[in-house]
């Protein structure tokens, strides 16, 4: 199987100037860590109602996989599903959280 | 000792066939509601708890009752029980499991169920409940086990398992005292809210356990070379009789309090369960049966004559269990539930995958008590040989 | 040779023990850092503790029905007696009463405040259908029963759900004196009309409830319903003696579903 490619191509990621093409950490982090930061997030968020992170160069964003995350990240099935089929990992966020992705399918489908 | 279960006659391995059959067609329903949901029972939003509860409720009653054994052998050096002991206890281990499965089926998110090791929670009763149950679990596989094999080799059992037995006598009326306490502190649920939740616990459950077993001796003997002893059984009856006595004392008390104080509170769950509320009524045959059989019970195991006859024994045994597990297994949950916090009514019944998925996890107990017993009575048959 | 099966698999087992152990064991004494900061959003709505007061003056039925619905919608809530979105998912009608989630809803006074119906009541009493919910307690059975803490009760009052914790024991469904918690008996996603993109969705095997809107009060939004009341809904700082829901305490006669339980509700209702 070829590696992976992550699909950057989204309308809100091109909407930005590339200088400013930055995730909420950087990309070494984020490709090591972003399940925990996911997790962190939740515990945060949930627990606690802190809903504010500060991210890479002090920038401040909301935390929160859908409407933070998907904002960007609109193609699930070309960027996060890319990496999780090639590593055969089923992360169990989309039996709750939505995707943001404009699909076709019946919602009930999506998992 | 495993190996005795290994080789038996043709009829353990039919009874062991059959008990595997009725497994595999629970743990396949079991399958379908992991991925269709708990909407396959017939639970609602207003009777959030059915059959799973109520058989784990029921099975923690005669999960206990082995202590009815231990604690005259241990405590009181009653000899004649240590022919039987590894019979209660090996009852117990069957019923633990089952009542451990029975809450397993019962979870919406089963496989977060090591979120309550995670984030222990030691104000929510359901958190000593998985403390007990395992415990108990664990002390009496422990208990049986190491007396079991000490019998084998015919010496007596090593000195340290003394304690872990002393604890499992005290340990077994916790198991349900704590599951009593599930339902007896819920301030909404003025059906369960009474003081002697716990006490009828502990009466339902020495009628039933002992009786229980009583059946399993009259079976052990019929069918095996092992007799587990007249006097063992003549015993075991009387404690049958004494705790129906005081279970249907203790409803009785419960009908005075709830009747003569006529809070509706109180009053509607009883109108429910034994007169029906307009068309709503499908537990009231059941009820009756339950608590007419049980009252014939209690008037027959006082007389010697029908207890000292094996065969009117096992029939006023057999209306125990029945009417005790009617009780508890159907009329606990369902009544704690209806009428709903705001005075409205969903009735409940079980639906076909929930009773399969039921008698499946009664049968893998029965698969364990089988062969659990199927060890001891070829030790007991080999050292008497 | 040296060891036999027994002795070999008490090493085994107690190795694994305290490889295992050890672990845990570390990362008590030596924690991993945090990533990075988390604060609450400015501009939130915060409070010491919330309370909602109904005004049932104002408060009607096509009111009532805007406000379960905008609750509703807003936060993906099913709706069982609707045709599903997938049509070829049948439900059966005693499946419809059975799976029902809610909420927020509305029943009659003696269904709202059992015990509290008279004979010869006030008239209007009979025609009126009283907005129902959590009452975010200040001392929750439902919290009390929990077994993993998946429902816990925040310092603002609000009685919240960790949906990610929750094992679907069902014990706090048990536990509410007033019905307010519904439990995802099935798969809820085909039940919902318009999904609002910006919520989750739960799956089935959960509990849910009314969460005060805790996610808009974090934007600086009122809750759902308190919006869609047009003014019968009043939400606001128990602790504040300006709010206005102290106010209205103050003026007005209230009263709460169950008071004598002692779990405290701070959902009051002006009759």
């Amino acid at each position: 199987m070829p590696a992976p490619k992550p699909d950057l191509n989204t309308p809100a990621i091109m909407k930005l100037p590339e200088k400013e093409r930055k995730c909420v950490m950087d990309l070494e982090f984020m490709r090591a860590n972003h399940m925990q930061l996911l997790n962190d997030w939740r515990d945060e968020v949930v627990r606690n109602g802190n809903r504010e992170f500060t991210g890479a160069g002090g920038k401040k964003y909301l935390a929160s996989l859908q409407n933070t995350c998907m904002e960007c990240h609109s193609n699930k099935t070309k960027f996060c599903d890319q990496c999780h089929n090639y590593a055969a990992v089923v992360p169990n966020c989309w039996g709750c959280h939505l995707d943001r992705e404009k699909k076709q399918v019946a919602r009930a489908e999506a998992k | 000792m495993l190996e005795k279960a290994l080789v038996g006659s043709k009829r353990y391995f039919q009874l062991l066939g059959f008990l595997a059959a009725l497994m595999i067609i629970g743990g396949s329903m079991y399958l379908w509601q992991l991925t269709f949901g708990l909407g396959i029972t017939g639970m609602s939003r207003d009777v959030s708890w059915g059959f799973y509860v109520a058989q784990f409720t029921y099975l923690v009653g005669v999960a206990a009752s082995a202590v009815m054994v231990v604690l005259p052998y241990y405590l009181h050096n009653y000899k004649a029980f240590g022919r039987i002991a590894i019979l209660g206890e090996f009852l117990a281990v069957a019923a633990v499991t089952m009542c451990i499965l029975f809450i397993v089926v019962d979870l919406g998110r089963p496989d977060r169920i090591l979120n309550v090791l995670k984030y222990p929670t030691p104000n929510s009763v359901l958190f000593w409940d998985m403390v007990v149950l395992n415990g108990y679990l664990f002390l009496n596989l422990l208990c049986g086990w190491v007396v079991m094999e000490a019998e084998r080799n015919q010496v007596a059992p090593p000195k340290w398992i003394k304690p872990f037995i002393y604890l499992a006598i005290p340990w077994a009326p916790s198991i349900h005292t704590v599951t009593a306490f599930l339902y007896a502190g819920l301030p909404g649920r003025g059906y369960w809210l009474t003081a002697i939740m716990a006490p009828r616990f502990l009466s339902s459950a020495f009628a039933s356990g002992p009786a229980l077993l009583i059946l399993l001796c009259l079976l052990v003997r019929r069918y095996t070379n092992f007799d587990p002893g007249k006097e063992q059984i003549q015993t075991l009856a009387k404690i049958v009789a004494y705790a129906i006595i005081i279970n249907v004392f203790f409803f009785f008390c419960e009908v005075f309090t709830v009747f003569y104080s006529q809070i509706p509170e109180h009053t509607q769950h009883f109108y429910y369960l034994f007169k029906g509320i307009g068309p709503y009524a499908k537990l009231v045959p059941f009820m009756w049966v339950s608590i007419i059989g049980m009252i014939a019970a209690t008037l027959a195991l006082v007389f010697p004559q029908v207890r000292q006859n094996e065969k009117t024994l096992a029939l006023a045994c057999g209306l125990v269990v029945l009417t005790t597990w009617i009780d508890k297994g159907l009329g606990l949950i369902t009544g704690g539930f209806v009428p709903n916090p705001f005075d409205r009514i969903t009735e409940y019944w079980p639906t076909g995958p929930e009773a399969l998925i039921t008698l499946g996890v009664w049968a893998t107990g029965f698969f364990i008590l089988t062969i659990l017993y199927k060890i001891a009575v070829s030790i007991k048959e080999e050292i008497r040989a | 040779m040296g060891i036999n099966r027994r002795e070999f698999l008490r090493i085994a087992g107690l190795s694994t023990l305290m490889g295992l152990g050890g672990k845990a064991a570390w990362e008590l004494v030596f924690p991993g850092q945090a990533l990075a900061q988390y604060t609450s959003k400015p501009g939130a709505l915060v409070a010491k503790r919330w309370a909602m007061v109904v005004d049932m003056r104002k408060m009607t039925e096509s009111l009532a029905a805007k406000c379960i619905e905008a609750c509703h919608s807003a936060h993906n809530v099913p709706n069982m007696a609707a045709p599903p979105v997938d049509p070829q998912v049948t439900i059966s009608d005693n499946q419809k009463n059975r799976w029902q989630m809610k909420w927020l809803w509305t029943d009659s006074f003696e269904h709202a405040f059992p015990g509290q119906e008279q004979e010869h009541m006030q008239e209007r009493l009979h025609k009126m259908q009283f907005l129902l919910l959590c009452n975010h307690c200040e001392n929750p059975p439902c919290v009390r029963v929990c077994p993993t803490k998946a429902t816990f009760r925040r310092p603002d009052g609000i009685v919240m759900m960790d949906m990610h914790r929750c094992i679907g024991c069902r014990y706090c469904m048990a536990g509410c004196p007033y019905g307010a918690r519904s439990f995802n008996w099935r798969d809820p996603r085909p039940f919902i009309a318009k999904l609002n993109e910006t919520y989750p969705t739960r799956e089935k095997g959960v509990v849910e409830k009314c969460l005060f809107c805790e996610e808009r009060l974090a934007k600086g939004q009122m809750p759902a319903c308190v919006e869609a009341s047009q003014g019968a809904i009043v939400f606001g700082d128990l602790t504040d003696p300006k709010s206005k829901v102290r106010e209205l305490l103050r003026t007005q006669y209230t009263i709460r579903r169950k008071p004598q339980l002692g779990t405290n509700p701070h959902v009051f209702y002006i009759i």
